[in-house]
């Protein structure tokens, strides 16, 4: 067996040796994509970021990516193929890439790593996240003022915190305006599957709510929103054209500024490891067009909107309640970020109950 | 019109050799125009996908470990389908394995011992011999069909460990994340060579693919399991028992899928998490039939498939396309190893009706 290796090996390495004779002038920065770059979601959010980071410095590097690349071993191998492959800089943009980008960082100390919502670094390996939240607590006051019924639904997809915390900003958004706003929960288990997407749609259209929104990739509740003549928010990308009716607003992620600013500290030497945690001042976090809503409704969020950009507002701000009744925030107290990252509990209003 | 296969009276011998080869030529052929016709250079682009995965140590180390649950898998299906008991749940007692060899590093955690590595992969062979022991029990007993029987397990197998992960199993310090605590370090399968992380899976894979090649070929039982799988008949007037070759099967290859799954939570990924297989149960239907159901044909298939995902993705880095196309090019691959075969063994008939016979008996 060894030597059977050993033969196979050594005859590799003389083809690897010619094949890899080719000169690389410019810096490779690389993208590990969990999704199909055209999903029109999570996925095609990063895309587009390469593609402005391509523009922006492109005379300078050249950018690379794996796409539909699954969680665990696989995504270790696919994040050690571009780390051989010349990769100076290595985006992997799923938080299931976690452990794997960790365990390649640590086999490859000269390559510098960024790993996109998770909350494990090293001195090659920096993480990035978008305050999310404070674009769903500006749709949390648009469904409030949009619905009859004075409930909403929403998508879910996996009982983590980043995906607790978006409830918890949508209700609480919500109820800045209407004290009573409800929300329905339904967990897909999924970032990416638009039939069980548009299942989860269906249901709680038959539920009862009448303004939807969600926190899986694909364009799917949205056309099930369309089609059943609900409003509802897009997730990740403007997803205005699934739903030109439909369409409240969306997070868009713009991953690009970021990925400009962080490369371009790579190509000067300055890049160090940091956990960045930005959000709608700074431009990696936009909101969609507000559309298919009232003036004085689409007023009130760009309103909200600036006050969150200038600091004056901070989404999660007491008197606040856990899902228990009992205090989770006191009046004026705002929530610090150590305990955003770990939410996992619900605030008054969520009427579901959450996976333990 | 109707087309029918007819099967051929004799099979060519030298063509049944040949067959692999004529669909690997007319898969370069046709993916290169594939290739050409994205206005990519289509050598380059088959070099990639075959040649270069194979140049470097670390790449066949990945190679192992990818074709490792492969393989073990699908030599236990090869005993299951001579047999003709069509066990299509592997990826259930894959779990499960994985589940039931778990319990040590994740429930007694604070055990270590050099025991405690075995004991895991026996736990693994017993809990994936166990789960496919119910589509065993009910078609021995109740003449149930193992196909439906098996393949529903799968999915309560999945939720299964989904609900564990989430649940009790999951990490205390894992900030509500759900996964597993990670294993210890003498819970985890060691690398064969110190040149990669390819782990003992597929030394298990290699062993179990001889053993059972041994079986198949030398042993009363093998020709047993030939002979109920062609003619239970014929197999009970020689005093076999189709039912406990129902038992014996299914455990088998039960157990095998359950080592599978073990060791790849214990070498691969070092925890459970809601999802620990991209279908290595269901592709290794596929491996088993490449390897015409032969053990050491099982092996080949395996590895040529692990190569066919790490081509496509050495293809998507050095040619810069998407990952459509390589899908569609491994689709092109099985398509025509499975055609040349089928065409090998039969041939296509047109039946040419008269329309206005209502009687059916103008079939030319």
């Amino acid at each position: 067996m060894k030597k059977l290796l050993f033969a196979l090996a050594t005859t590799a390495a003389v083809i690897g040796f010619f094949a890899g004779a080719y000169a690389a002038d410019k810096a490779k920065v690389c993208f590990v994509y969990v999704g199909s770059k055209t999903d029109g979601g999570w996925t095609q959010a990063h895309d587009i970021g390469r593609l402005e980071l391509e523009k922006a410095l492109g005379d300078k590097i050249e950018t690379q990516f794996l796409e539909s690349v699954p969680e665990g071993p696989d995504a270790e191998r696919a994040i050690e193929r571009l780390a051989r492959s010349g990769c100076g800089l290595i985006y992997t943009t799923s938080f299931g890439f976690m452990d794997a980008t960790v365990k390649v960082a640590a086999k490859f100390p000269d390559v510098k790593f960024e790993h996109a919502t998770g909350y494990k670094t090293a001195p090659n390996l920096a993480t990035y996240n978008s305050r999310f939240y404070e674009g769903r607590y500006i749709q949390g006051q648009i469904a409030a003022k949009i619905s009859q019924k004075g409930v909403a639904g929403y998508i879910a997809s996996f009982p983590i915190p980043e995906v607790v915390m978006g409830i918890n900003a949508f209700v609480t958004g919500a109820r800045s305006i209407n004290p009573d706003f409800k929300i329905k929960v339904v967990w897909a288990n999924t970032w990416f599957d638009p039939g069980k997407e548009a299942d989860a749609a269906k249901a709680l259209i038959d539920q009862g709510v009448d303004v939807l929104t969600q926190h899986t990739d694909t364009t799917a509740p949205m056309q099930v929103a369309a089609e059943r003549g609900i409003k509802a928010f897009g997730q990740a990308s403007d997803m205005i054209k699934a739903g030109p009716e439909t369409q409240l607003t969306a997070i868009v992620d713009t991953w690009g500024a970021y990925y400009i600013k962080r490369t371009q500290l790579f190509l000067d030497g300055k890049w160090e490891t940091s956990s960045s945690w930005d959000g709608l001042k700074d431009g990696i976090l936009t909101m969609a067009p507000y559309t298919n809503m009232p003036d004085d409704v689409k007023a009130l969020a760009e309103a909200t909107q600036k006050k969150i950009e200038s600091g004056e507002l901070k989404p999660f701000t007491g008197p606040l309640k856990k899902q228990d009744g009992s205090e989770w925030l006191a009046a004026g107290a705002s929530s610090d970020d150590g305990t955003l990252l770990g939410m996992n509990f619900y605030v008054e209003g969520v009427d579901d109950k959450l996976p333990k | 019109m109707r087309i029918e296969l007819e099967r051929r009276p004799d099979v060519s011998k030298l063509f049944s050799i040949l067959s692999p080869f004529i669909a690997l030529g007319l898969t370069l052929f046709f993916g290169g125009i594939m290739f050409m016709m994205l206005g990519k250079d289509p050598f380059a682009a088959l070099y990639s996908f075959f040649i270069e995965p194979l140049t470097e140590v670390w790449s066949l180390h990945e190679l192992a470990i990818k074709a490792a649950p492969l393989i073990l898998i699908a030599v236990g299906l090869s005993v299951c389908y001579r047999s003709n008991n069509w066990n299509i749940g592997a990826e259930g007692q894959f779990i499960m394995g994985a589940i039931a060899g778990s319990i040590l590093p994740v429930v007694f955690y604070e055990w270590q011992s050099p025991l405690v590595l075995p004991l895991m992969m026996l736990l693994g062979m017993l809990g994936g011999a166990l789960f496919a022991g119910i589509p065993a029990f009910l078609k021995a007993h109740l003449n149930t069909n193992e196909i439906l029987t098996s393949l529903m397990l799968v999915y309560v197998a999945q939720l299964f460990l989904d609900w564990l992960v989430r649940g009790p199993w999951r990490n205390p310090g894992g900030m509500n994340f759900p996964e597993t605590r990670t294993f210890d370090a003498t819970a985890i399968l060691p690398e064969m060579i110190a040149s990669g992380r390819a782990h003992w899976g597929f030394g298990f894979a290699i062993i179990a693919a001889i053993l059972v090649w041994f079986m198949m070929r030398y042993t009363l039982k093998g020709f047993e399991i030939t002979v109920l799988g062609q003619s239970q008949r014929a197999g009970r007037f020689a005093g076999f028992s189709s039912r406990k070759m129902i038992w014996f099967s299914m455990l088998l290859s039960g157990a095998l899928a359950g080592l599978a799954g073990i060791a790849e939570v214990s070498g691969a990924i070092q925890q459970l998490r809601p999802v620990i297989s991209p279908g290595y149960g269901f592709t290794a239907i596929i491996v088993a039939f490449l390897g015409r159901l032969n053990p050491l044909g099982i092996v080949v298939a395996g590895l040529v498939l692990a190569l066919t995902y790490l081509g496509g993705e050495a293809v998507q880095v050095s040619l810069q396309i998407s990952d459509k196309p390589i899908r569609v090019f491994q689709g092109l691959l099985l398509f025509f190893v499975l055609s040349c075969d089928t065409l090998i063994h039969y041939k296509i008939r047109m039946m040419w009706y008269d329309l206005n016979d209502t009687t059916g008996e103008g079939a030319r």
